[in-house]
């Protein structure tokens, strides 16, 4: 597993330095913003850094607020980082799938984002660095109308604020 | 924005009953009070009632500049009685007598012919003073007499009014019952793509017209409901900080959070007297209901369960509120003193059940429940007795009384977005409301007169 992550990394990490080089052929101005912006995305402890190397969203079953395992190895992941990088406040939005009523799914994204929230409090990340907010079903991240898209809205994701 | 408002404010309407002209006179005098009633009369509470065939020409114009209103006045009379699903406006083109005097008796003989059982006459004229005249006569075909008369007074601008209120006065008069078409519906517009809705709080006449939004869409935007004094809305809305519950003067454009609360708070409904507003307020996984007195300011917790407490609606009495917690596990309705204390749990079918609403009435509950992936749409007695699904499928939600309780609107979103949709409480008769964009959280007004 880890071996094929950093594989994906070096790529990914490729991609960018070959976007950066094409650009600066183009013009140096702009070559020169493109190159300081693919550095800070591929540098750690950027906001870039946590969605792509730490994953920035759990999920959760049909109606369900309890963690997954696998929603706890990626809070783990999520508090080691928290814990290196303390300069970032953040906050925890909580999501539901379309297949709820409006009010009820409020109020199960906010219980989501709480079980989260909750975690990372119980893995050591100081509580007044949190805030919680709830989306119900008003913002799907996928848009077809099957279980493969359900699956991905019913998520509770770490949004950093600025560091301070 | 706000230049719309003016077309929100009440009409100057004055009505009297229309003196009885011309022959038949006699009718009203003869049959006395009572018996009249029962020579043409539709009962709503069946579901398979046949609908009565009602011929409308159209409104005389006094002169030819009101041509257009009065065919206009006509059309919407039409609309409103065929959409209720107890009325089938006949074709014009079957009209045997043309009417050009509305004090006249009509030939009832050439309505027989062609089935019609009642029939509306009116007139448009227009005064000095410019303001518009609207008589209306209803007829009963087969027993030859005059059921109801009036006249209205009212602003040219205001002719959709009068037009719904012609309406409701025959509905009133052929069905017994109050009726519902001089009211209003506030709901969210809904626009771009599904990942990146916008919403924006709109309201329009209960047919459609008259689209007019309140909010811009900067903000997103929820579930919208009257005052009952329908000059004011409160609804739930994304700003800056943490959502809140809002109220919003349809009028003047005045907005407040409603109360101080430490967190997020939804589920907004106001109590019948207009005096206070219940809601949910988030506190941390869990929601219970509370309530505020809108003059005194004070807030009182009414839930304090480790569920999610939601939805709350008072009944027309405001003794009693029904809401939905998952208390039990599933989402179920549960009733309970306003005051709070102990909630019996009403619920027991299939699936889970949630959005309950008490209908102004108060003989109903209606919910959304959700079973087997589909979403029903029912209402319930108030014990939870007598449960009766209305509609079901892929997905609907969300259902508002009409003012006479008789006929309820949801929405309904297949997939790509929502439109609104009415239904009767037998189930029978399901319309859709046309709007001009998708369409979600419809609430329905009191009658505004």
């Amino acid at each position: 597993m880890t071996n094929v992550r950093q594989i994906v990394r070096g790529a990914k990490l490729a991609v960018i330095l070959v976007a950066a080089l094409a650009l600066s052929a183009c013009a140096n101005k702009p070559a020169e913003d493109a190159q300081a912006s693919a550095a800070g995305a591929a540098s750690p402890g950027s906001q870039q850094d946590f969605v792509v190397n730490v994953g920035d969203r759990v999920f959760f079953e049909t109606d369900i607020t309890e963690l997954s395992a696998q929603g706890r190895g990626t809070l783990d992941k999520q508090a080691q980082w928290l814990t290196n990088y303390s300069q970032y406040n953040f906050t925890i939005e909580g999501h539901a799938d379309e297949r709820g009523t409006r009010e009820y799914n409020i109020a199960l994204g906010a219980r989501r984002a709480q079980a989260v929230r909750d975690y990372l409090v119980s893995r050591g990340i100081q509580a007044n660095r949190m805030r919680t907010i709830s989306y119900g079903k008003e913002r799907p991240v996928a848009v077809c109308n099957d279980i493969s898209c359900w699956s991905q809205n019913r998520r509770a994701v770490t949004v950093l604020s600025a560091s301070s | 924005m706000f230049d719309r408002v003016s077309l929100l404010s009440r009409p100057h309407l004055s009505r009297r009953r229309l003196l009885w002209l011309g022959a038949g006179a006699g009718a009203f005098g003869v049959i006395g009070a009572g018996p009249a009633a029962a020579v043409l009369r539709i009962d709503i509470t069946q579901g398979n009632v046949q609908p009565m065939p009602i011929a409308l020409p159209d409104f005389i114009a006094a002169a030819p500049a009101e041509s257009e209103v009065a065919r206009n006045v006509t059309g919407v009379i039409a609309g409103n009685l065929r959409r209720s699903g107890l009325f089938a406006p006949i074709d014009p083109a079957a009209y045997l007598e043309k009417i050009v005097n509305s004090d006249a008796v009509p030939r009832f003989a050439d309505w027989r012919t062609i089935n019609a059982q009642a029939l509306v006459t009116g007139r448009l004229t227009r005064q000095n003073d410019g303001r518009l005249k609207a008589e209306f006569r209803l007829w009963d075909v087969f027993a030859a007499q005059q059921l109801t008369g009036q006249q209205y007074f009212t602003t040219a601008d205001n002719w959709r009014r009068i037009a719904h209120i012609i309406s409701d006065a025959i509905y009133e008069r052929l069905t017994g019952e109050k009726g519902y078409f001089d009211s209003r519906v506030v709901f969210v517009d809904e626009t771009g793509p599904k990942d990146r809705r916008v919403k924006r709080l709109a309201i329009m006449d209960q047919d459609g017209a008259g689209v007019r939004y309140l909010t811009r869409g900067d903000d997103l935007v929820l579930t919208p409901r009257f005052n009952p004094s329908t000059q004011e809305i409160t609804y739930m809305s994304y700003g800056q900080s943490d959502p809140r519950v809002f109220l919003l003067n349809i009028e003047t454009g005045q907005r407040e959070i409603v109360g101080n609360f430490p967190g997020m708070t939804f589920a907004p409904r106001f109590s019948p007297d207009g005096q206070r507003v219940i809601m949910s307020l988030q506190q941390g996984g869990n929601s219970n209901l509370f309530v505020m007195d809108l003059r005194s300011r004070a807030t009182t917790r009414l839930t304090d369960t480790a569920a999610i407490d939601t939805s709350p609606s008072y009944s027309p009495d405001g003794a009693r509120i029904c809401f939905e917690s998952d208390r039990g596990g599933r989402q179920q309705i549960y009733v309970m003193a306003a005051q709070g204390g102990p909630a019996q749990r009403i619920s027991f079918g299939d699936g889970s059940y949630s959005t309950p609403v008490w209908s102004p009435r108060g003989d109903y509950i209606a919910f959304t429940r959700q079973a087997g992936g589909q979403f029903a749409i029912g209402i319930m007695k108030p014990d939870g007795s007598g449960e009766r699904v209305l509609t079901e499928g892929y997905h609907n939600e969300g259902p508002s009384f009409a003012p006479n309780g008789r006929v309820l609107m949801f929405f309904r979103d297949p997939g790509n977005g929502p439109s609104l949709y009415t239904v009767d409480i037998t189930g029978r008769n399901e319309q859709k409301v046309p709007t001009p964009a998708f369409a979600s959280d419809p609430a329905w007004s009191p009658l505004l007169s």
